[in-house]
């Protein structure tokens, strides 16, 4: 016993000697990221007449009504909308999934001479933010009948998402050796045959980077949402879950409390959703970012 | 011989096509309009050329300036750069671009530093530092903008810290509305940069460091001259995420302030949304949009160049690899 916890220590002084400050950092850091989360959870179980008397506090008695009300009240529209999120962050991901893959396969794995070319047409997308776009876009999606619909996001979401998805797996395709390739062109399988059945089962693990990235960037999206439904006058019972939450805190400002809970209720999806994918997006991110 | 070309240029055709297609129609395409766009005086509803003005050129060969004035030229460029409003909102940008290099930058590599070792819960602390960072910017500045209302979460949070008397109402004065908003950012974005330097540092090998303590260096000189320049990288790309965040930044201070009060707050993207959207002015929109594209393009552009050249080995050139 005594030999286990001296050996390391007397190994490494440092950590022994530095331990508590880093702790003591971790700690606050923690408490910098959850407590303003817990805040508005937490408040979201007091009333608005609470919420006015006394701005912060603890909830005296818990109520629970704001929560039932925004979550299965008769008028709530906090359900169709985090539907609707879902259905654009799905079909996103879909889309860009595929045909980044597609493309990704083309620039990794074959030799032509645009080929250069096109690898740094969609790179360059990285600098071609949504905002510069998104006057003309939106004209043109007015002129296409896409606004108010769920296509007119999820078509311009997959085009602005393919640059990063490109970027991230044109190196995964090309790490997959080349004997692989000569040998199932040998054994009589065509170029498309190799993708099918090598190479796509091969580059699992990438694609479920580049669609969860797609995933949550989608699920997070306001700018687009906001002129394609927003503007463009769609119901609010068609809108996505940023545009809800943010449509909801305007028009009943002053409903402290139902603020409050669809807040808390607005963030549950995306925690969810990273506390599973949590492994893919930090993945994701780096491997991007190592490029 | 040339049916087997032919088919590798139909198989190339067959997957990058609809890519292509994609992103040439929904990227580069409404980008290049916006350049057309912002030459005219629009609001995006009628023709974008008079009618008559086309019969004009068709009967005299020249644009006759009675008849075209919805081609209006540079002046929307100029009306840009003439506005105290927009150029308050370039200086917004640059403002948060200089404080997160200067201040989250340091910060996130401190943290990444002191926590790039071995200890109970880091699992969990890597995750809970990140949470602020999966919310979406609408969730977080609609979560802050509750918590920084007068004697709300935050106020209270001052009190216990010791701060008497009156706090600065946060949001609504404009000599502190871009530092208000700073935290806020700070807030959502520095775990992501942890995690990011985290990333970095496990790409440093051990024995470096061990190698430099047992010659007698202490813990700030290895950091210093062996963890820190292996890390540059990672930094690099960090900070360029950062630049392009901060010129483009929208999300956040729409959903906090609008850009106000009295523009107090406006950035580049939040003026160019509220001149298109609201006031329905097109062609000026898509003029300040330009600019964005320029300011970003230029920057970026330059940073690379020298900066971030021996990390990406010209991946954006097609070099790479």
């Amino acid at each position: 016993m005594a030999t286990t916890t001296t050996a390391p220590v007397t190994r490494r002084r440092r950590i022994d000697f530095g331990a508590p400050i880093v702790y003591l950092v971790a700690l606050i850091i923690i408490s910098a990221t959850v407590v303003p989360v817990a805040y508005i959870v937490i408040n979201g179980f007091r009333t608005t007449k609470q919420l006015n008397e006394a701005p912060a506090g603890w909830p005296d008695p818990w109520t629970f009504s704001t929560y039932g009300r925004v979550l299965f009240g008769q008028d709530t529209l906090f359900w169709s909308q985090a539907g609707n999120s879902t259905v654009v962050a799905l079909g996103t991901t879909l889309g860009v999934v595929i045909f980044g893959v597609m493309a990704a396969f083309v620039i990794a794995r074959y030799e032509f001479k645009a080929r250069n070319l096109l690898y740094a047409l969609f790179t360059a997308g990285l600098l071609f933010p949504i905002s510069v776009a998104i006057l003309p876009l939106s004209i043109m999606l007015k002129t296409l009948g896409l606004n108010g619909s769920v296509f007119g996001l999820i078509i311009p979401q997959v085009a602005f998402a393919l640059p990063t998805t490109i970027i991230i797996l044109v190196p995964f395709l090309r790490a997959i050796p080349k004997e692989l390739e000569d040998a199932a062109l040998i054994d009589g399988t065509s170029r498309i045959g190799f993708f099918w059945r090598i190479l796509l089962p091969l580059s699992g693990p990438g694609l479920v980077t580049v669609g969860v990235l797609a995933f949550v960037n989608s699920w997070n999206a306001y700018l687009l949402p906001l002129f394609v439904l927003g503007a463009g006058g769609a119901g609010q019972s068609n809108y996505t879950l940023p545009l809800g939450v943010q449509q909801f805190s305007t028009q009943y400002s002053s409903d402290t409390a139902g603020v409050l809970a669809f807040t808390s209720l607005a963030m549950i999806p995306a925690l969810l959703f990273f506390t599973l994918a949590e492994r893919r997006i930090v993945g994701g991110l780096t491997g991007a970012v190592k490029g | 011989m040339s049916s087997k070309h032919l088919r590798k240029r139909l198989e190339i055709g067959f997957f990058a096509g609809p890519a292509l297609l994609f992103y040439v129609a929904l990227v580069i395409f409404p980008i290049v309009l916006a350049a057309v766009y912002s030459v005219f005086r629009w609001d995006g509803l009628g023709p974008l050329l008079d009618p008559t003005c086309i019969e004009a050129y068709a009967a005299n060969g020249s644009l006759g300036p009675n008849y075209c004035n919805r081609f209006v030229g540079i002046e929307n460029y100029t009306r840009a750069f003439a506005d105290p409003v927009f150029l308050g909102a370039i200086g917004h940008n640059f403002l948060i671009l200089g404080l997160s290099l200067l201040i989250q930058g340091p910060l996130a590599i401190g943290l990444a530093l002191l926590l790039n070792r071995k200890m109970r819960g880091r699992a969990l602390l890597r995750l809970l530092i990140f949470i602020p960072y999966v919310l979406s910017e609408v969730v977080a500045g609609l979560a802050w903008k509750l918590l920084l209302m007068p004697n709300a979460g935050f106020d209270t949070f001052l009190d216990v810290l010791g701060w008497k008397g009156d706090k600065p109402n946060w949001l609504a004065d404009p000599d502190i509305v871009m530092w208000t908003m700073f935290l806020i950012l700070t807030w959502k974005y520095v775990g992501f940069a942890v995690i990011l330097m985290l990333a970095g540092l496990q790409g440093v090998p051990e024995e470096l460091s061990e190698a430099a303590q047992i010659d007698g260096a202490s813990w700030w000189q290895t950091q210093r001259h062996i963890t820190l320049p292996l890390l540059g990288p990672t930094i690099r790309i960090w900070a360029f995420l950062s630049i392009i965040g901060s010129l483009q930044l929208f999300d956040m201070v729409w959903v906090t302030t609008k850009g106000g009060p009295n523009f107090s707050s406006a950035t580049m993207a939040t003026y160019l949304v509220e001149i298109g959207s609201s006031r329905q002015q097109i062609g000026y929109g898509t003029a300040v949009a330009v600019i964005l594209f320029v300011i970003s393009l230029i920057i970026a552009l330059v940073y690379q160049r020298f900066a971030l050249n021996r990390d990406l080995e010209g991946a954006t050139t097609g070099k790479g690899r």
